[in-house]
């Protein structure tokens, strides 16, 4: 096998290309799973019953009177699994729960002719319930001790004693937000028994294989009866790596029971109900500084609130402590973690996985140390980047660190940061209303699933007699450009043009046992296993073509669909007819690629090892404007450097970067999740379960200005041709403007004080803080009174 | 009557499988146009969005963007839609790529990514490409505009929200993409040029709208009717008291989507024409109860700088092109935006039925929390406007959003001085208690007064205790009150630094 990172000349990778589905997107044409509905008959349609308390046992369910509503055709129960009633891998997640754990938990699902008699008949189902008690915020679980799976611990060094001996020591603590996914494309499924007998679910899933694996164990049958198909999703994020599963085996359970086929589709509201978010996190720390502002330590507690389930709480929590530190060098580290088990939706992954958690800590925590140091807070940030020979307190060495500086440096040109602070300081001396500041914050983030066995993917690619290329592969397309970048692998590795390479959705009986597109790992991992199958497919070919050239194998050169022999001028040969000839030489046109990570470790019990192959970067500049009479601010300009190796696809990671930007900045600055946590009949019901009620950024919260640019030269070795993971890192590179808003907060109050913000940073948060800056009286550096007054904010911290 | 007829895409379908509560969205999917995607199915997302022929002044039509998601598919009969599928078609097997500008340049820009949400983006699009009154829209300005990133300076929002094409960006202030982050969508909207003179959607835009059919239709125990005329409606109003009316359902669309409701009996009133009447008289100003935002906004051209500062605020595009003063302040929704705003302009709405009319000022007509004075049979013909308007006047949306976004808080001022002094007030507040109301006891600390900053900070004070807000989760109650109290500070410094250079 050639390198992974070598790239041909004029490789059909790293060009500029549109979203391989842009024009059917654009004509309304591109097929989502519900769009399937209209191309079947009698399809039945399913409405849960959802339970109105976040915790209560199931006494009774009676589900005749659903069957008296016309059109009603049949109540789904817990009596119908023939297998396992379980719709997770962990087993405690009931697909029917005798227990409702959640305000919303669908405790039965009622089949109908349409989707209105479904509703009817959900209506009409009788349901007993005993209310138990409930923990909703993570203040009520911890106080209650009531955690759920492990509880690891991050260690190097000697904390305390970095602590005791450091010159700054200060502690504080923060507690924030989850985030809805809000992927435009509700949850949805559609299943039937196809005419061999197999359950055929079509399904909008990031984990296909795990989806098909829940659907036959719920169903009492083998992997190979159930075949799982994902056209395309309309966003993911996360949100459907392990919450399409039961939604799945709803659908295929009504399919078998009924023999017709049945719909699952969630409308806004019980999407937003009944599926699992980002994790809200508490954390409380103390961190030490030399007398020049460098970490010396930082002892931390994480809780993470993962709902009612395990789900993926663990691995998410990981992540978490595996990012505690950011891009920053960090000599003594003792982090605790630990997951609050509450009665809520069961949390799961969304963009980052924990990792935003985990950076949200040190970052709140820069930003708030800064001024009680008397360092600015970029010069800060600066001083602590990782070195090259250093390590993260789990033990992997940050290979790559002299990036992290360079693209530091490069933003600040780019955003023409030293000018723009003079106009700024101007600006704000002239308007006592309205204030402005940028903030820089920088990116570290790991790629690879910390489970290293998920590191592995499959291909099947087929060449046909007319050169033309099928390629399937174990990832699915959400919107991240998946899709678009595997072509130009494939046709890059073939040496054909893009138009040769056509993409066959992702399903099960092509590729199996995959791991879920997820951890941005989906074009290093399928993309490895393509470009092996085609390279087992071109190096047939050579073999071939240097019989018909009379030239060594290796000197065979495939480009653009033509094939020759290095230094040949004169004599090619068309990359069809060569497929043609091999043909009829007998020679397999076909090939499954299979690709592994190379080179990686962890104990998770211990925390340590080299979880990651490698460590993206970046670091971005933004501005805000506030305003003091009402708290609302404006992004008025944000510049990014992103590292993405060379990039496979730029127009996709250009996307990506600018796309998980702003919706990082809607985590930080607009998207609240409000429960009802009062002792009233609506305990546990969740506020905001609309797009009216909760709000997604929109044109008015993206940066008026807004610049992208990819780190160049940036090489890495050992990935699908020299590119590296785009999908989640730039989310975080949002730090910025939340660090943006809290220096323009800090700017109406006195220098040299601490500015807590709570997360969200809505308005109104940024008015109290603002509030609270101007009502502050000066203090010495290094001993900040602060968390005084009545703020409502989620942020509190003590210094000492 | 021949049947319910719609013709999408310029083929006539029949309509007669939709009931009286099927939305337009899910008639266009049953059809096989799946173009058009229910992402929240109250009109937030857009990704439902379709272009609907609108009458445009005599002879003309316009092409305007609607939620599909929350009108009955029967208010469209006789009516003409365009959806995503009709504005152009991909290659595929016998058929040639045949983009429309609009898409083409979505595609080639990355501005799907998904693309769950881009058909709507599309068409929402599609209606300002078609607009007549954008710039470049014309003659003028023929062929893309290139445009780099916004310009940088201290004014710059307004450049932000407007290309150098003339594309308004509030025209799609009510599409969501969770994808791109919109600077590739932003940067295809400004990249567009003119129609192309023999594009058949821009010259159909040259022929009168489709006339409205007196549609009527019963299944099951569900009525949809059309009344031709008014003399009509007040018939069947008298008979069935308890019939919803609806003109761009922007409100009762979200209570059959989201709360189920199933009325008996809908009356669509849109398209009549005496509720559909702009007429500024010597007096007064009156504006018909029927017509959209967007006509009115349209047709007042700026004539009442209050308004003009409500519109951009109200909702979003696709809204406001569905959405009808009458439907907004007769559903009486304390955080409806056009209430605060018709309160301090002092205007009445002109109650009717079949036994006449009357007027009431708006003061007076809100009684309790989505209650008003109008009467069983009654409907709200007409908001009347009295002038001349005081000169000086603002309107403060509180919101976590700036484009599209539901109020914590609304306050509108419409102040006169006389030499210096406050010779009268009016202050109209939304989301601050259980209808709308007026600020009396500010206004009273203030009248008379000299407008000074002193007087300000007194009225401020003041204004903090008016109404009885409460903790909500777009707001705690706290944040409202003080809203309230800096609304006034900050009304004060615009005031002040009207008349200085500083203005941002």
């Amino acid at each position: 096998m050639k390198s992974l990172a070598d790239r041909p000349v004029n490789p059909v990778v790293g060009v500029e290309v549109a979203h391989e589905s842009a024009t059917l997107h654009v004509t309304g044409t591109a097929l989502y799973t519900d769009d399937l509905l209209v191309r079947n008959r009698k399809v039945l349609h399913a409405w849960p019953v959802q339970a109105p308390h976040a915790h209560a046992r199931v006494v009774s369910l009676d589900g005749r009177p659903a069957l008296e509503v016309p059109g009603v055709v049949r109540v789904l129960t817990a009596a119908d699994v023939p297998g396992v009633n379980d719709s997770g891998t962990k087993q405690d997640e009931p697909l029917f729960p005798s227990e409702v754990m959640f305000h919303g938990h669908a405790v039965c699902w009622v089949l109908g002719e349409t989707l209105e008699a479904a509703r009817l008949g959900a209506g009409a189902v009788k349901v007993g319930y005993e209310p138990l008690p409930s923990l909703l915020t993570l203040t009520e679980a911890i106080e209650a001790a009531s955690f759920q799976g492990h509880q690891p611990t991050v260690s190097r060094g000697d904390a305390d004693a970095a602590l005791d001996t450091a010159v700054h020591r200060f502690s504080g603590g923060i507690e924030f937000g989850g985030q809805e996914h809000f992927y435009l494309e509700t949850h949805a499924s559609f299943a039937y028994v196809d005419e061999a007998g197999q359950v055929f679910v079509q399904s909008s899933t990031q984990h296909p294989s795990e989806t098909q694996e829940i659907v036959a164990h719920v169903l009492g049958l083998h992997n190979h009866e159930v075949t799982v198909q994902c056209l395309r999703m309309g966003g993911g994020f996360g949100g459907k790596e392990m919450q399409p599963h039961g939604f799945a085996a709803i659908a295929a359970l009504g399919a078998v029971l009924t023999g017709r086929p049945v719909r699952v589709r969630l409308n806004r509201t019980q999407d937003i109900t009944l599926s699992g978010k980002r994790h809200p996190f508490h954390a409380r720390w103390e961190a030490g500084f030399d007398q020049n502002g460098r970490l010396q330590a930082l002892k931390a507690t994480l809780t993470s609130d993962g709902g009612w389930s395990l789900d993926l709480s663990e691995p998410v929590l990981a992540r978490a402590m595996c990012h505690i530190d950011n891009a920053y060098w960090i000599p003594n580290v003792h982090v605790q973690g630990r997951i609050a088990k509450t009665n809520k939706t069961s949390q799961t992954a969304f963009r980052g996985f924990g990792g935003p958690q985990g950076m949200l800590v040190i970052e709140d925590l820069l930003g708030r140390c800064a001024p009680l140091l008397g360092l600015d807070p970029a010069e800060l940030r600066r001083r602590n980047l990782y070195l090259p020979g250093q390590s993260t307190p789990y033990g992997q060495p940050v290979r790559h660190a002299e990036r992290l500086h360079t693209i530091w440096q490069q933003v600040l040109e780019r955003a023409d940061v030293e000018r723009r602070r003079e106009q700024i300081a101007a600006f704000n001396a002239a308007h006592p209303h309205t204030r402005r500041a940028l903030a820089i914050t920088p990116v570290k983030f790991g790629i690879s699933f910390n489970l290293t066995a998920f590191n592995q993917a499959g291909a099947l690619v087929h060449v046909y007699k007319d050169g033309s290329v099928l390629i399937n592969h174990g990832g699915t397309e959400m919107g991240q450009g998946l899709h678009t970048k595997m072509r130009q692998v494939a046709a890059t590795a073939l040496g054909v043009p893009l138009s040769f390479i056509r993409l066959a959705p992702t399903r099960t009986d092509k590729v199996p046992n995959t791991s879920a597109t997820a951890a941005s790992s989906g074009a290093d991992l399928n993309g490895g296993a393509i470009k092996d199958a085609c390279e087992q497919i071109s190096a047939r070919l050579a073999e071939v073509a240097a019989r018909k050239l009379n030239i060594h194998p290796d000197d065979v050169r495939f480009a653009n669909g033509t094939v020759t022999g290095i230094g040949f001028h004169d004599q090619d040969i068309a990359f069809a007819d060569l497929v043609h000839d091999a043909y009829f030489q007998r020679i397999p046109l076909w090939a499954a690629g299979y690709y592994r990570t190379e080179g990686l470790h962890w104990d998770g019990a211990r925390m340590q090892g080299e979880p990651f192959k490698y460590f993206s970067y970046g670091a971005a500049v933004s501005e805000v404007e506030v305003d003091a009479f009402t708290g609302a601010y404006r992004q008025l300009r944000t510049d990014i450097v992103h590292d993405v190796g060379d990039s496979l696809s730029p127009l996709i990671d250009i996307g990506q970067i600018e796309g998980g930007f702003v919706q990082g900045v809607g985590w930080l600055t607009l998207e609240d999740l409000r429960w009802d946590v009062s002792d009233g009949p609506h305990r546990g019901r969740l506020a905001t379960q609309s797009a009216s009620t909760y709000k997604l950024p929109s044109f008015s919260e993206m940066p008026e200005e807004f610049n992208v640019h990819l780190f160049e030269q940036a090489t890495e070795s050992g990935v699908v041709y020299g590119s590296k993971a785009v999908g989640e890192p730039p989310l975080m590179l949002a730090f910025s403007v939340r660090e943006a808003l809290r220096q323009a907060v800090a700017t109406f109050g006195p220098a040299g004080r601490e500015v807590q913000l709570a997360s969200p940073a809505t308005p109104e948060a940024v008015f109290w803080a603002i509030r609270q800056a101007r009502e502050a009286m000066p203090v010495p550096p290094a001993s900040a009174q602060a968390g005084a007054g009545p703020v409502p904010s989620r942020a509190s911290s003590s210094g000492h | 009557m021949d049947g319910v007829r719609i013709t999408v895409n310029g083929q006539l379908r029949s309509g007669d499988g939709a009931g009286p509560h099927t939305r337009l969205l899910d008639w266009l999917r049953a059809e096989g146009l799946t173009g058009a995607k229910e992402g929240c199915a109250e009109g937030e997302c857009g990704a439902c969005a379709v272009l609907v022929a609108r009458p445009d002044g005599p002879g003309r039509s316009r092409w305007t963007s609607v939620n599909a998601c929350l009108p009955p598919a029967l208010a469209f009969d006789g009516q003409e839609i365009i959806t995503s599928e009709g504005l152009g078609t991909p290659s595929g097997p016998c058929v040639g790529e045949d983009l429309h500008p609009v898409q083409r340049q979505m595609a080639d820009r990355g501005g799907s990514q998904c693309g769950y949400c881009t058909p709507g983006f599309v068409c929402s699009m599609a209606a300002e490409y078609y607009r007549p009154e954008r710039e470049g829209s014309g003659r003028r300005g023929q062929g893309g505009v290139q445009t780099g990133p916004a310009v940088v300076g201290e004014d710059h929002a307004a450049d932000h929200e407007s290309g150098p094409n003339g594309f308004d960006l509030h025209a799609l202030s009510g599409n969501l993409c969770r994808c791109t982050g919109y600077r590739p969508i932003r940067d295809a909207a400004y990249a567009l040029g003119a129609p192309a003179e023999t594009d058949p959607l821009f010259l159909r835009q040259g022929r009168p709208a489709p006339p409205a059919r007196p549609t009527q239709l019963t299944a099951g125990d569900a009525q949809f009717i059309r009344p031709a005329t008014l003399e009509e409606l007040y018939d069947r109003l008298e008979q069935h008291p308890e019939a919803r009316l609806v003109a761009g359902a922007t409100d009762l669309g979200v209570e059959v989507n989201l709360r189920h409701e199933r009325p008996p009996l809908t009356l669509a009133i849109d398209r009549l024409e005496p509720l559909r009447v702009l007429d500024v008289g010597g007096g007064r100003i009156e504006i018909g109860a029927a017509l959209t935002l967007t006509e009115v906004e349209r047709g007042l051209a700026g004539r009442v700088p209050l308004l003009s500062r409500l519109f951009p605020q109200f909702a979003s595009r696709l809204i406001r092109n569905a959405a009808s003063l009458g439907g907004n302040l007769g559903t009486g929704s304390p955080i409806g935006d056009s209430a605060p705003v018709l309160l301090a302009l002092d205007a009445s709405v002109v109650l009717a039925s079949g036994t006449g009319e009357r007027e009431v000022a708006l003061a007076d007509y809100f009684t309790g929390y989505r209650r008003s004075v109008r009467k069983p049979g009654e409907i709200l013909r007409a908001v009347r406007i009295p002038l001349p308007l005081a000169e000086s006047t603002a309107f403060y949306k509180i919101a976590k959003r700036r484009f599209d976004d539901i109020s914590s808080v609304a306050v509108a001022f419409a102040l006169q001085l006389d030499g210096g002094s406050v010779s009268s007030v009016r202050i109209g507040l939304g989301g601050v208690a259980a209808t709308p109301l007026r600020a009396l006891q500010t206004e009273q600390a203030l009248a008379g007064r000299p407008w000074t900053e002193e007087t300000a900070a007194a009225a401020a004070a003041v204004m903090a205790t008016e109404g009885t807000p409460i903790d909500d989760l777009r707001a705690s109650a706290r944040y409202r009150s003080a809203m309230l109290e800096q609304s006034v500070l900050r009304f004060y410094a615009e005031t002040q630094s009207a008349f200085s250079p500083e203005v941002a």
